[in-house]
């Protein structure tokens, strides 16, 4: 069973990744970014269920990567907005300089 | 290998697996951004569910709080307070794409051949925990984690002070 969990979040990993490389949209990648957190999350859980010593430890880990990566959602939309107020635009593309 | 009992564990498993594959292959998919929000909404939840099965209940419940409530909910704000093009209008970028799918690919293939190839050790013991998970949860956090706890305390006080601030308009 712990295989079958292994590659359900393999798949979330890699689709997050090919999202985060490949959209336009700085909201989406920001997402695709939290799939990928996600994918670790699910193979943290089944850690701590079906690893060699079950425990707590993973769930405890999981708890505080959720709070990181919302802290760093929040970060990220107002990093995004600051950048939309100076160049007008979402398009990662056009990101491509630190100041004009 | 595929030694499937048609247990209720499984059919809650596939429920959830063709949820989450489902919910981020729309995603990469959908042209329109608000839908592609919505899609990884059921991705979150379908993780939540996840997480139930894997007997961290407490999990689940600030999967579904945090994740599918205030990050989606996050990220919608997020579309609506910046110009966003109702879809992706320009020419795709074909090469970068087809590189970028062949890349995921292939890390896929690697991944999947790993998990595999390994054999997991069945369990040593029964995890604990699973009688009362907030409960056990509740007591690692405030005595084995406390530091990290606290930590994790400042660190959001941290980060919301620095993203009002960032996020402000500027005075003049």
């Amino acid at each position: 069973m712990l295989s079958s969990y292994l590659t359900i979040a393999a798949i979330l990993f890699c689709v997050g990744l090919y999202g985060a490389l490949t959209k336009r949209n700085a909201v989406i990648v920001l997402l695709s970014i939290e799939l990928m957190l996600n994918a670790v999350n699910l193979n943290l859980v089944a850690f701590s269920k079906y690893g060699i010593m079950p425990s707590l430890t993973g769930q405890m880990f999981t708890l505080f990567s959720i709070a990181v990566a919302a802290a760093e959602a929040a970060v990220g939309i107002a990093v995004l907005i600051a950048l939309y107020r100076a160049r007008g635009t979402v398009n990662v593309d056009d990101y491509d300089e630190m100041r004009r | 290998m595929f030694n499937i009992d048609f247990s209720g564990e499984f059919v809650a498993f596939f429920v959830f697996s063709v949820m989450i594959i489902s919910g981020a292959v729309l995603m990469v998919s959908f042209t329109k951004v608000v839908h592609m929000v919505v899609s990884l909404a059921a991705v979150f939840i379908g993780v939540a569910g996840m997480f139930i099965l894997l007997n961290a209940e407490f999990l689940a419940f600030v999967q579904v709080l945090i994740y599918a409530g205030a990050v989606s909910i996050l990220m919608i704000f997020g579309i609506m307070m910046t110009k966003h093009q109702e879809a992706e209008t320009e020419q795709p970028r074909t090469m970068q794409e087809t590189l970028t799918a062949i890349g995921a690919l292939a890390l896929f293939g690697i991944l999947f051949y790993a998990i595999r190839q390994s054999d997991f050790p069945e369990p040593q013991a029964v995890p604990d925990g699973t009688a009362d998970n907030t409960m056990a949860i509740g007591q690692a956090l405030f005595t084995s984690y406390v530091v990290p706890f606290e930590l994790v305390s400042v660190l959001l006080t941290v980060a919301f002070i620095g993203a009002i601030v960032l996020a402000k308009k500027e005075a003049d």
